[in-house]
C-alpha cells in the first residue's frame, strides 16, 4: 500500500499539576491517498486528540505525523477539519464563511471571480447554495454541519477530518448527510479521516474501520477493512452479509473486549 | 434594547389584533360584508392604540408628579419653586436653546454642546484605549497578571478624585475634563473588551489556525467580531458614566458646559434654571445610551445569537 498519509508511534502525554497522563501510546497508521478511514472508540479513548495531531492543532509527546513524507506541525489547510459543533462564525453569511476559507488559500492562485465562483462550486457541492445569504442562527444544525463542510472543501484539502461531523444531528437528517458525504467522497476521492461512535456509520462510510483500545494510553487495537463495492446504499445494506459481519465485529471490539469502563 | 424588543412584539399584537374586533362586530350586523371597514381606519386605530399604550401612562405619571409638587411647593416660603414658577420664570431657557447673548450666556444647546464636544473627545480615545489595552489583556495571560491588579484598583477610584491631579498635570481645565471622562469610561470598556477576547471560543481559535490567518488577519476577522457583544456592552456602559462624570467636572472646571451652567445657576439661586438644565441633561444622557445600543445593535446583528 502506497503510504499517503502515516501516524508512527505517536504517543501523547498530558502534564498539569505535575500529574501526567497518557492518552495516546504508539499508535502507528497508514492511509493510502483516497482512502476513507473512521476510528471509533469508547468516549475518552483520546479519538479527538488523535484527530487533532493530524490536524495539527495539538503536538505530538513522541513519534511524528507524516502527509506527502513531510512532517506535520502546525495546523493548515491542507488538513482541513470539520468539527464536531460546525464552528461556523455565526457573524459572516454561510457564503461569507466559505469565501474566508477559499479567499485564504487561493487568494494568490485565483481572481476574485474565481474565488466566488469556487465558493458557490462548495457550497452547491453539498446542496447549500440556496442558502448563502443566511446567517449560522438562521438554519438548522444539519445545515450548519453542511456549511462547515463545505468551507472545510473548499481548501482542497489534501486529508479531511471530521469530528464526530454528524453526532449533534437527528437520525434522518444524519442519514441524508451521510449519504451526501458519500457522493463528494465518490466524486472528489478525498481521504478522509472520520471520528465517530456510530457502528453503523463507520461500516457504511469507510474503507477501514480504526478501532481504539480504551484509555489511558489507548492505541489502536484493531483495524477491520470493510469489503463492501462502492455504491452503497443503506437500505440494500441493512441485510446484506458481509455489512453485518463488519457490524458484528466492530460490537464485539467495543462491546465483548474492551468495554467501557466508567472513570477508572 | 430588551425594552425595544417586547415593544415591537407589543406592536404586532396590536396590529393584528386591532382589526379583529371590527371585523366581528361587523359581522354581527351585515353578514355578507364583513371587510366593510377601510382597511386605512383600522391601521389609523391600531396606531392610535399603539401610541395611547405607549405614551398615554407616562404622561399620565408625570402630570400626576407635576401637580402634587405644585401643590406641595405652592405655599408662600417653600423652598423650591413649583412647576407653573418655573414655567414662568425660566421660559427664555425653555423657548429658546439657541439664544448667544456672549460669555456665559448662552441658550442650554450651547451648554449642553461644550459638555458633548468635551465627551466625545475624552470617550473616543477611551474606547480606542480601552478596546486596544482589553484585547492586550484579554489576549495575554502575562499582560494581564501584569496590569489586571492596577486596573482593578484604578477602576474603583472615584472620576472627580482624578481631577486636582490632572489639573496639575494639564495646567488647564479643558484637558482636565477630557482626562476625568476618559478615566471614567475606559474601565468598563478595557474590562468588556478583555472578558470578550478571553470569552472566543476555542474553536474559532482552532479555525483560524486550521485558515491559518496571520496576527492582524485573525484580530480583524475573528477577535473584534466574536468580542464585539462584549465591548458594546462596555462602550454603552461607559458613555453612561462619562455623561455621569462631565457634570460634576464641569462644576469644578467653569467656563461653557452644562455642568457650570447649573452651578451657576445655584450661586444666582436660579433654581427654575437648574431644574431645567436637569431636565435637559437627563434626555441628553438618554438619547447617547439610545444612540450607542443602536449601533451596536446594527454592528452586532447575528452575533448575539449562537
Amino acid at each position: 500500500m502506497q503510504k499517503y498519509l502515516s501516524l508512527s508511534l505517536v504517543c501523547k502525554t498530558f502534564t498539569r499539576d505535575a500529574v501526567t497522563t497518557e492518552v495516546l501510546r504508539d499508535v502507528t497508521l497508514d492511509v493510502a491517498q483516497g482512502e476513507y478511514i473512521s476510528i471509533i472508540g469508547h468516549s475518552g479513548c483520546g479519538k479527538s486528540t488523535l484527530l487533532n495531531i493530524i490536524a495539527g492543532l495539538t503536538e505530538v509527546s513522541s513519534g511524528a505525523v507524516l502527509l506527502e513524507n513531510r512532517e506535520v506541525t502546525e495546523p493548515g489547510p491542507d488538513r482541513a477539519v470539520v468539527f464536531q459543533n460546525h464552528s461556523l462564525l455565526p457573524w459572516l453569511t454561510a457564503y461569507d464563511n466559505v469565501r474566508l476559507a477559499v479567499d485564504k488559500v487561493f487568494g494568490a492562485s485565483k481572481s476574485a471571480a474565481e474565488r466566488h465562483e469556487w465558493t458557490m462550486f462548495s457550497l452547491e457541492l453539498v446542496h447549500m447554495g440556496h442558502a448563502r445569504d443566511k446567517r449560522p442562527a438562521e438554519i438548522s444544525g444539519g445545515m450548519k454541519q453542511r456549511i462547515g463542510l463545505a468551507r472545510a472543501l473548499a481548501m482542497e484539502p489534501k486529508v479531511l477530518l471530521l469530528d464526530e461531523p454528524f453526532g449533534a444531528l437527528d437520525a434522518l437528517t444524519r442519514a441524508h448527510l451521510q449519504d451526501q458525504v458519500m457522493a463528494i467522497h465518490a466524486r472528489l476521492n478525498n481521504t478522509v479521516i472520520m471520528i465517530t461512535h456510530d457502528v453503523d456509520e463507520a461500516v457504511l462510510l469507510s474503507d477501514r474501520i480504526v478501532m481504539m483500545t480504551n484509555g489511558p494510553a489507548a492505541t489502536i487495537g484493531e483495524i477491520l477493512p470493510v469489503p463492501l463495492a462502492r455504491p452503497r446504499r443503506r437500505v440494500e445494506l441493512a441485510t446484506d452479509r458481509a455489512y453485518l459481519n463488519c457490524r458484528a465485529a466492530v460490537l464485539r471490539f467495543l462491546y465483548e473486549r474492551n468495554r467501557f469502563v466508567e472513570a477508572a | 434594547m430588551h425594552i425595544g424588543m417586547s415593544a415591537t412584539a407589543r406592536k404586532l399584537v396590536q396590529t393584528e389584533a386591532a382589526p379583529a374586533g371590527p371585523a366581528s362586530s361587523a359581522a354581527a350586523t351585515v353578514v355578507a360584508f364583513p371587510a366593510a371597514r377601510p382597511p386605512v381606519l383600522a391601521k389609523l386605530r391600531a396606531l392610535f392604540g399603539f401610541v395611547a399604550e405607549r405614551f398615554v401612562p407616562p404622561v399620565i405619571v408625570l402630570l400626576a408628579i407635576g401637580a402634587v409638587w405644585q401643590l406641595a411647593c405652592s405655599h408662600p416660603g417653600s423652598s423650591l419653586p413649583p412647576p407653573s414658577q418655573i414655567i414662568t420664570g425660566s421660559w427664555q431657557l425653555i423657548a429658546d436653546p439657541f439664544y448667544d447673548h456672549g460669555g456665559l450666556d448662552k441658550g442650554l444647546f450651547w451648554h449642553i454642546l461644550a459638555s458633548l464636544k468635551r465627551v466625545a473627545i475624552g470617550y473616543a480615545i477611551a474606547a480606542v484605549i480601552g478596546v486596544a489595552l482589553g484585547t492586550l489583556i484579554g489576549q495575554s495571560q502575562l499582560a494581564m497578571r501584569g496590569l489586571d491588579p492596577i486596573f482593578q484598583v484604578l477602576r474603583t477610584v472615584p472620576p472627580l478624585a482624578w481631577l486636582p491631579l490632572s489639573l496639575a498635570a494639564f495646567r488647564d481645565g479643558q484637558p482636565s475634563a477630557v482626562f476625568v471622562i476618559f478615566i471614567t469610561s475606559v474601565w468598563p470598556i478595557l474590562i468588556n473588551t478583555a472578558v470578550g477576547i478571553r470569552n472566543i471560543p476555542e474553536d474559532y481559535r482552532n479555525v483560524a489556525r486550521v485558515l491559518r490567518l496571520n496576527p492582524l488577519e485573525y484580530f480583524g476577522k475573528i477577535m473584534l467580531p466574536a468580542a464585539s457583544p462584549y465591548i458594546f456592552s462596555g462602550l454603552r456602559i461607559g458613555i453612561g458614566l462619562s455623561w455621569l462624570a462631565i457634570v460634576a467636572a464641569e462644576m469644578l472646571i467653569g467656563g461653557v458646559g452644562i455642568g457650570f451652567f447649573i452651578w451657576d445657576a445655584w450661586n444666582s439661586s436660579l433654581i427654575g434654571d437648574i431644574i431645567v438644565a436637569l431636565v435637559y441633561v437627563g434626555i441628553v444622557g438618554f438619547c447617547l445610551d439610545r444612540l450607542v445600543a443602536g449601533i451596536a445593535k446594527i454592528i452586532t446583528r447575528g452575533t448575539a445569537s449562537s
